[in-house]
């Protein structure tokens, strides 16, 4: 039992400490800063296996320690750690990718000036994520939350004098800002209804029911609101595609596999807070289903090769919110599990691409196939599992979603789920065909990427196809069984789901080979015919557009406005007082006249004054001198 | 018969003029000489009260020799500054002299 | 350690110190530069030191007032020297140490009067040492008027752009404060009718309502003007704009703490019923410096205005924190006083070293330089993260304390403050992208980093913000165990 606290306890350490010595003492031993790096988090990634076999003895069981951190009379804020199978199941997975990445950055990152630093950054990354996963307080979750943030923000501006990668950073910071802003307030709010930070407590609590069904709700959503920004949910998406501009290892890592998904975990990992009101679980499937099928369609038209996975992220954590919504823990948390490898994979396959092109733009790639072989076919492998074409993981985890939509038994958002998958399907292939098939663009010289670079790929290629197979119901180590919490509607294996599923994937995988593989269709033409819609699509439904004229009239002005204020009136009143004393003054010294009489004449007006004064007030002093 | 009163009314309407010269009179002489009118002034006052009120002492003749002394002192310095600005400024009307201005 | 430190009136050393070295430099003769800054940082880091050893020895289980020195000095009027420290001032004197070792460290490259100018900011010190020792009203007022005065010569002389308007508005400012602090002390005195300036004994008295009502707003407006009190605040974005480096670090460090402190310590500990009268109404204006603070910190172009500006919206939080009345948020607020000070020290060592280098504070004039001084830009990350709420830094732990606690009193009013936490990370983001990130320009050639010193004086700033953000454990047993009294004063009908 100790040990295998000690060993959660490590394995969150670990990465911080390869941190701290990579800024103060590595940073001109490139190599070095690396190997340490990659040491601490592959100790972490043993250590979670053994916390992974320690919990498959007994899925139910949970450990949890605190150690004091601040302690205000009534109020107790610790520092701890919980180990159960949700714990377990993410620990894995975060340490696994954060390990391949760091193997593939070693030579993505080869030559850059902050090789380093990047080592450095992605450790404290990975001390935050873990951070995130063992949290079992609301505060420690919150905190880590901010860190992760931190990370993506140093990360994405990792390339600091590209402006862009400056901006995008600021913009991911700020925009998450805004969803925690929602989540610190939940956070209050429900830790003063309470009177702790403790999930576990504030669990048994919301079980009670003291609450209304009101105030829960609010509470609810506005917990919510940090997944939403996190997690790129709708309208808070908007930071995530611009954060591809950070180093490719840095968005497979952050952006597609891990910190994203931490809103969807948090959500899981409140799950029995969040199921207690009904209301905002329709919201979150009915949000989580829009953004789903809305960042698909923007996918549809991108050419950034980073980007159309970018807005597949959204998509496929829309689908992970949808998920947890209907009821369906385990799908949830299922998808973000076979999720991390493949998306992990199509980003990490993408620097490859990348690195050897040397530009984003799918329509300069081309034939690719036959320079690049081992990249192409991990690409084609994790696009098949992404599209959820049978026997890959992502087939399992997405029908575990549709069939717990089905049995939610809202059929919109089923049908919505469908179409999004074909969508899905469709932008994958096209970007699968646009960029392997056909002929070459340039006779550049393009190699296949070193050994360093597509083992990862391999391995991560391996899992997106085998990781799925825990989702075979009723087998010994099934993901129900272990994710197991009470009070869940189960559902099951349905032939004709998983069949429509398929079938919709294939057509949507055959109209991108007509499309672009073949060229049957004509693009150009399709473009010309779909317009207006086309050009909504292109420019991501003008949502940037419209929040920078939010920014520019709204919060520019009031800031302006404000700066205004406080220059002219509040400033202003400060000065006026000023003025009248000066005014007053020099009004009053031009009775300074410097002549000698005038002053005599004031004295004895004074005097004359001062009589009268004495006559009138008290007349009685003058019967001294009358008598 | 000489009351205080009669003496108190030539005090006060000599003492006035002196205010009215010190008050009006430009040049700065004249104002000087205004000035010894007040003193003397205060010094029939002083002469009057101390024969009416206490005739048996004589505090009060005292102190008008007292003042007597203080005002030729006075006059005297008076008198140096006023020498003083007229060479320095070929100044001797008093409404002249407003250096000591704001 | 304590029984040693009982015996040996550390108070007084502690605050004598910076008075010996303006002693001392007296006979330093004016062109040795160098003799004078080594002697003001020796004898302020004994100072430093000490107060350091007083942190740690302050006994918290027992709370109170600890190392108290007194003795009889004017007793036919109650004016006596009574010094001694609770959990707020060790705190606070502990912050004063650490900014003027920085303070004198970041004025190493003062060549103008050095000596004029150094014995200036130690008798600044000595002030600000002395009011957060001093537990004698009398005594405590006269260390406040020392610590308010020397600021007008120091920004006047040594400051840089409009400093004689500036100079002038912040010391008229501050004296207006000082008259109703006084006008507040001499009611106290007058309304006990005990004879005495002693805080203890007033403390006890039963002061009647209608006292309260009238007096507390004239102590804690008076105090206020100090803590940058919305409306009372346009002095400090001009004055810290106009004073050099080291000023500027312990005015928006320490001195806007003297007047944080001195509404809670003073207004609120004495006359707890006022308090109660008058605190939700004061609660709408921290408000407004909050989310109006760093509102007008977005829109500002000079970086020492911006970082004046998110100081009001910072003090904001202190007092925000000292409105809520309960011992959560005055723990977080007393906190607040302690990592801001530290933190704007930080910002504005940090500017005053940018300044030296490129000769221009407006952020728009600077882009890239995150190449050419990778520490100082990661000290200013950091820093700015501290002000944004990062956690692990110590802004953060100080913001979630005071939102917890005032929350319990003002839902609303702590919302929308919470709101502010989204401005400031997007206008310190937005500084920080502007000045280092973005495209390097060839005019910053000849730059350098931060050499051995400047790096010392971050270093030892920064030190304290993380070690305290990370594990504010002790530091908040401290201070909880002065604000306490102060709640249970305030709980009471």
């Amino acid at each position: 039992m100790e040990k295998i606290l000690l060993s959660g306890f490590l394995l969150v350490v670990l990465p911080f400490l390869a941190f701290l010595i990579i800024v103060t003492f590595t940073k001109r031993f490139k190599m070095l800063s690396a190997l340490i790096s990659i040491t601490a988090i592959f100790i972490s990634f043993i250590l979670s296996i053994i916390i992974l076999v320690w919990q498959l003895k007994d899925p139910s069981s949970f450990l949890k320690y605190d150690i004091p951190w601040l302690y205000i009379g009534n109020l107790k804020m610790n520092i701890g750690i919980i180990i159960n199978s949700l714990t377990a199941i993410m620990l894995l997975v975060v340490t696994t990718v954060s390990l391949l990445v760091q193997i593939y950055s070693i030579s993505y990152m080869k030559g850059d000036e902050g090789f380093s630093k990047f080592f450095g950054f992605i450790s404290l990354f990975s001390f935050s994520m873990l951070g995130i996963v063992i949290s079992n307080n609301l505060l420690q979750l919150y905190i880590f939350w901010e860190l992760v943030g931190l990370c993506s923000y140093l990360l994405i501006g990792f390339w600091y004098f590209k402006p862009e990668a400056a901006d995008a950073g600021k913009k991911a910071f700020v925009v998450t800002r805004f969803g925690d802003f929602g989540f610190l307030i939940g956070i209050l709010i429900i830790s003063y209804l309470s009177g702790t930070f403790d999930i576990l407590e504030i669990e048994n609590f919301v079980k009670n029911g003291t609450l209304s069904d009101k105030m829960l709700l609010i509470v609810v959503i506005l917990l919510f609101c940090g997944a939403i920004g996190k997690s790129g949910q709708f309208p808070l998406h908007v930071w995530l595609p611009d954060a591809m501009e950070g180093p490719t290892p840095v968005s497979a890592l952050i952006h597609a596999a891990t910190m994203v998904a931490a809103g969807v975990f948090m959500v899981a990992r409140l799950f029995p807070i969040f199921s207690a009101s009904p209301d905002a679980m329709l919201f979150i499937a009915y949000l989580g289903a829009f953004t789903a099928l809305f960042s698909a369609t923007i996918a549809l038209t991108q050419d950034d090769i980073k980007r159309v996975l970018a807005y597949s992220t959204l998509s496929q954590l829309g689908y992970m919110m949808l998920a947890l919504g209907s009821g369906g823990y385990v799908a949830g948390m299922f998808h973000l599990y076979t999720h991390a490898f493949f998306k992990a994979l199509l980003f990490l396959c993408a620097g490859s691409v990348i690195h050897a092109i040397h530009s984003n733009n799918i329509w300069q790639m081309g034939g690719l196939h036959k320079k690049m072989p081992v990249t192409s076919i991990t690409f084609f492998i994790a696009a098949l599992a992404i599209s959820g074409i049978y026997p890959l993981s992502g087939f399992f985890s997405k029908d575990e979603i549709f069939l717990s939509i089905l049995y939610s038994g809202n059929k919109l958002l089923y049908y919505s789920a469908m179409f999004t998958a074909f969508l899905t399907a469709f932008y994958m292939f096209r970007l699968y065909f646009v960029t392997f098939s056909g002929k070459p663009k340039e006779e550049k010289n393009v190699h296949e990427s070193p050994l360093v670079m597509t083992v990862p790929l391999i391995i991560l290629a391996l899992l997106s196809i085998f990781s799925g197979f825990i989702g075979i119901p009723d087998i010994k180590f099934s993901i129900h069984k272990f994710l197991f919490i009470e009070h869940l509607k189960e559902a099951h294996f349905d032939f004709k789901v998983a069949l429509t599923s398929n079938i919709i994937a294939l057509s949507g995988i055959l109209l991108a080979y007509l499309i672009y593989g073949l060229k049957i269709i004509n693009a150009d033409n399709l473009k010309q015919k779909s317009g207006i819609i086309y050009n909504i699509l292109k420019n991501k439904y003008y949502i940037d557009e419209f929040y920078m004229f939010l920014i520019k009239n709204i919060y520019y002005t009031s800031t302006e406005a404000i700066k205004w204020f406080d220059r002219h009136i509040v400033d202003g009143a400060v000065n006026l007082v000023a003025f009248l004393c000066r005014w007053t003054g020099g009004k009053l010294k031009l009775t300074i006249t410097g002549r000698v009489q005038n002053y005599a004449m004031y004295i004895v007006l004074g005097v004359i004054l001062i009589i009268l004064a004495i006559y009138v007030y008290q007349p009685d002093v003058m019967n001294i001198v009358r008598r | 018969m000489l009351t205080l009163m009669h003496f108190i009314i030539l005090s006060v309407i000599l003492f006035f003029i002196g205010i009215f010269g010190v008050l009006t009179r430009r040049n700065a002489i004249g104002i000087l000489m205004s000035l010894e009118l007040i003193f003397n002034a205060i010094n029939i006052n002083m002469v009057a009260f101390s024969k009416f009120l206490t005739p048996q002492e004589i505090y009060g003749v005292i102190f008008t020799v007292f003042i007597i002394t203080v005002a030729a002192a006075e006059s005297v310095l008076g008198l140096a500054i006023i020498l003083a600005i007229y060479r320095s400024g070929q100044k001797i009307f008093a409404d002249e002299m407003n250096l000591m201005k704001w | 350690m304590a029984e040693i430190l009982s015996k040996f009136p550390v108070l007084t050393v502690i605050y004598m110190m910076p008075l010996l070295a303006v002693i001392t430099l007296l006979f330093i003769p004016d062109k040795n530069h160098k003799a004078i800054k080594i002697t003001s940082l020796s004898f302020s880091s004994v100072s430093f030191l000490l107060s350091i050893i007083l942190f740690l020895s302050y006994d918290f289980q027992k709370g109170g007032l600890q190392f108290v020195e007194r003795y009889r000095w004017v007793p036919s009027i109650g004016i006596n020297y009574f010094m001694g420290v609770n959990g707020i001032n060790v705190t606070l004197v502990l912050l004063t140490g650490i900014i003027i070792v920085a303070g004198v460290l970041a004025s190493w490259g003062v060549d103008y009067r050095p000596k004029e100018f150094f014995m200036l900011l130690l008798t600044l010190v000595t002030g600000v040492f002395g009011v957060f020792m001093a537990y004698n009203l009398f005594l405590f007022f006269l260390f406040y008027e020392i610590a308010v005065l020397p600021m007008y010569l120091l920004i006047g002389i040594w400051g840089t752009g409009n400093k004689e308007y500036s100079a002038m508005k912040l010391t008229l400012y501050l004296l207006v404060g000082s008259a109703f602090i006084l006008a507040g002390i001499l009611g106290l005195y007058f309304a006990t009718g005990l004879n005495t300036f002693d805080f203890d004994v007033l403390e006890k008295f039963e002061y009647s309502k209608q006292f309260q009502i009238i007096f507390f707003p004239i102590l804690f407006l008076g105090f206020g003007v100090l803590a940058a009190l919305w409306p009372f605040h346009t002095w400090s974005p001009d004055g810290h704009a106009s004073a050099p480096t080291a000023v500027s670090m312990l005015h928006a460090g320490v001195l806007m703490k003297l007047g944080a402190y001195g509404c809670l310590n003073i207004a609120v500990y004495l006359l707890p019923g006022g308090a109660k009268f008058w605190l939700p109404f004061v609660a709408l204006l921290t408000v407004v410096n909050i989310v109006y603070g760093s509102l007008g910190a977005f829109a500002q172009k000079d970086l020492k205005y911006i970082v004046a500006y998110s100081s009001v919206s910072h003090m904001g939080i202190v007092l925000l924190g000292i409105t809520a009345q309960n011992s959560t948020a005055l723990s977080g607020s007393v906190f607040q006083m302690f990592s801001h000070g530290v933190m704007t020290g930080l910002f504005f060592g940090l500017v005053g070293m940018v300044y030296g280098r490129t000769h221009t504070r407006m952020i728009n004039e600077m882009s890239g330089l995150a190449k050419k001084m990778p520490a100082l830009a990661a000290f200013f990350i950091m820093t700015g993260l501290c002000s944004l709420g990062l956690p692990g830094l110590s802004g953060f732990v100080a913001e979630i304390l005071t939102f917890i606690g005032s929350f319990k009193t003002f839902p609303v009013i702590t919302i929308i403050c919470v709101t502010g936490i989204v401005f400031t990370a997007y206008y310190v983001l937005r500084a920080l992208q502007i000045i280092f990130y973005g495209k390097y320009d060839e005019k910053f050639d000849h730059l350098t980093d931060a050499n051995k010193i400047e790096f010392i004086t971050l270093f030892i700033l920064m030190f304290f913000i993380v070690i305290f953000g990370m594990y504010p454990f002790y530091i908040m047993k401290v201070i909880n165990s002065a604000v306490l009294p102060i709640a249970q004063k305030l709980l009471m009908p």
